[in-house]
């Protein structure tokens, strides 16, 4: 990779609040979409004809349509309680990445066209007409926001920064201004079924050397099976898991517990992505687009549930907009949630004894867990508060011995995001992707330290993509980080128990 | 962007990958590997050389895994790991060696 152009923090273990640096990062910004990317998803391929008026329509269309777009422009009180909880922020130092700054950057547009006060007295009631200086904040900033709700947890009035940014981008499309790297891979998986563009050729080759790689390795046939009609389980994992490390070791831990539980089950090679990048463009339509696939292979190949692997932001679609967007669930059996997270099956399964475990398997390692930020603040798991926080730690302790958490202001809800979430994981954003990972550096390389943790367990392909590509800068060894089943598939005795 | 090289114009994209797959040869990939600090030696081009056969018959780069496995069959098992890819290929085999390949970039959560 070409050198980086710009400093990284030193580690020391402290998460320090920087000095104010205007205009620090107002360079970094997003690759254009090509024409064709945006007119696939239903958005005007270049810049439209008096965009600026068109982009404050839009806005009033946002504000009629989503009720908290309106409050969280109208409620804030300027506490400053928000201003230092943004990793960006505190890697960057740039005022305009304070969460307040930047729902600023929409508020003073809705102010000059939407808020009497701002009509009237313009600058003075600190409203701006839409023009291209502030569509060029807007490209940068919105684009420097991985959507990951740190803020609003702070926040009294539960201000959502992220949706803020969702809106943003939605209004940059429908004027024609779209990011490469999310519509790009939306066009992808909206035509050959997966975010990375693997045709069925390619995946299949992929399982089928991951099957005889295992037996290899093990002397078990653990399979891989690929659009099996009638099986039990269709697994919806991110495209991830079928091409890069950690990722991989993860997919083979899942395939492994399905192996022991004996389950007959399935991946669909027309619905093979779990990621559901819609989200991150504050897309309705192409969300739905998108999770159709799901639904559509479920029925296709007859099976009875469904169950998804490791990914953060498509958990929250999963869990909080599946239904709305494909459900409901007549065909699948009553019996099972819809949607069931792999934590939770394998918690479930080792809970009643249905997997034979080694823990000592694990014992060179000293492990610590990641909360993805999607995970961790816009959904839960299983059936009590604090599922999503529990379950994969019991995941953990149940197969690894030696399990120490950082400080706990940067776990569970009060997690920093890996600093490549929000459709931010492309190479001309790696300042800020580099930067915006440095308070959870800093949380890690504490651990390290003090408790000799040497192992970073995550449970979303974004985090772990990130983690791995920018944590080596600041020093760290990339095989830190570590998929959550594959600490499970390191475990497993395979054999060892008769599913149950 | 674009490298000219031999009196060919060879069109890339913004992130200097090249735009036509076809259009790739050897003397092209030595310039993206210099691009890329990456000085070419035998191992490199076993790498290279297996990214396009792969890419070839499946339309995309292998997993990281199957490539580490035919690295480690052609260059002795020791050189089979990612350590060894990263050491060849800092930029990471996913995107650096792939640049040089002139493959297409991986999209998506990679
Ligand atoms: S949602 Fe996350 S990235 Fe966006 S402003 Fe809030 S803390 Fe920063
Ligand atoms: S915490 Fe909420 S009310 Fe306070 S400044 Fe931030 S957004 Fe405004």
């Amino acid at each position: 990779m070409a050198k980086l152009n710009f400093e990284v923090e030193e580690l020391t273990g402290e998460i320090k609040i920087p000095a104010i640096n205007p205009g620090a990062t107002a360079h970094v910004k997003p690759n254009p979409s090509k024409d064709e990317h945006n007119t696939a998803l239903g958005f005007p391929g270049g810049l439209v004809e008096n965009w600026e008026a068109k982009a404050v329509e839009k806005m009033g269309e946002l504000l009629g349509k989503y009720k908290s777009l309106r409050v969280f422009m109208d409620s804030c009180v300027r506490c400053g309680s928000c201003t230092d909880k943004c990793h960006y922020f505190i890697g960057t130092g740039d005022p305009n990445n304070m969460p307040v700054a930047r729902q600023e950057l929409m508020r003073k547009v809705y102010r000059r066209n939407f808020n009497p006060g701002g009509k009237l007295l313009g600058a003075l009631a600190g409203a701006e007409d839409m023009s291209q200086s502030v569509m060029d904040q807007w490209n940068s900033y919105f684009h420097q926001c991985s959507q990951c709700r740190r803020c609003s947890v702070y926040c009294p009035y539960g201000i959502d920064t992220a949706e803020v940014s969702m809106a943003a981008r939605e209004i940059m499309n429908s004027v024609g201004i779209g990011q490469k790297y999310c519509n790009e891979i939306l066009g992808k998986v909206t035509t050959v079924g997966n975010n990375l563009g693997l045709q069925k050729a390619a995946l299949a080759n992929t399982l089928e050397f991951l099957e005889e790689d295992v037996e290899e390795e093990t002397g078990h046939a653990v399979k891989f099976p690929l659009d099996v009609k009638g099986a039990d389980v269709l697994l919806i994992a991110p495209s991830a898991d079928f091409f890069s490390s950690p990722h991989i070791e993860g997919l083979t831990g899942y395939a492994k517990v399905f192996h022991e539980a004996g389950v007959s089950w399935t991946i669909s090679s027309y619905a093979s992505e779990f990621a559901n990048f819609g989200m991150f463009i504050g897309s309705f339509d192409t969300m739905q687009t998108v999770a159709k696939r799901i639904r559509d292979a479920a029925i296709e190949l007859g099976v009875k549930r469904i169950i998804v692997g490791e990914c953060g932001h498509a958990w929250r679609v999963a869990y909080s907009f599946w239904h709305t967007l494909i459900g409901p669930w007549d065909f699948l059996d009553p019996k099972y949630q819809t949607p069931t997270h792999i934590a939770e099956f394998t918690l479930d399964l080792i809970q009643r004894g249905g997997l034979k475990l080694d823990k000592s398997a694990n014992d060179e390692r000293v492990v610590t867990f990641h909360d993805s930020c999607n995970v961790a603040r816009a959904s839960r798991m299983g059936d009590m508060p604090g599922g999503q926080f529990e379950i994969p730690r019991a995941v953990i302790r149940a197969v690894c011995n030696n399990f120490v958490e950082m400080d706990e202001n940067t776990i569970r809800e009060f997690t920093y995001c890996c600093g490549g979430g929000g459709g931010l994981l492309t190479d001309e954003l790696m300042e800020i992707r580099v930067k915006g990972v440095s308070p959870r550096a800093q949380a890690l390389h504490e651990v390290m330290e003090r408790k000799g943790v040497n192992t970073m367990a995550a449970i979303c392909a974004i985090c772990k993509a990130q983690f791995t590509k920018v944590l080596p800068e600041y020093g760290f060894d990339m095989e830190v980080v570590a998929s959550l089943h594959q600490l499970v598939s390191d475990a497993i005795i395979l054999g060892g128990k008769p599913g149950v | 962007m674009s490298i000219e090289l031999n009196g060919v114009t060879y069109e890339t994209d913004e992130d200097g990958y090249l735009v036509n797959v076809d259009q790739w040869n050897k003397d092209v990939a030595v310039v993206l590997a210099k691009d890329e600090g990456v000085e070419m030696s035998d191992n490199h081009w076993e790498v290279v050389d297996f990214l396009r056969e792969y890419y070839e018959e499946y339309k995309i780069a292998p997993m990281i895994r199957i490539l580490t496995k035919a690295i480690g069959k052609k260059l002795g098992k020791e050189k089979g790991n990612t350590k060894y890819l990263y050491e060849l290929y800092p930029g990471g085999p996913a995107k650096q060696a792939c640049k040089i390949a002139g493959l297409p970039k991986p999209t998506g959560c990679v």
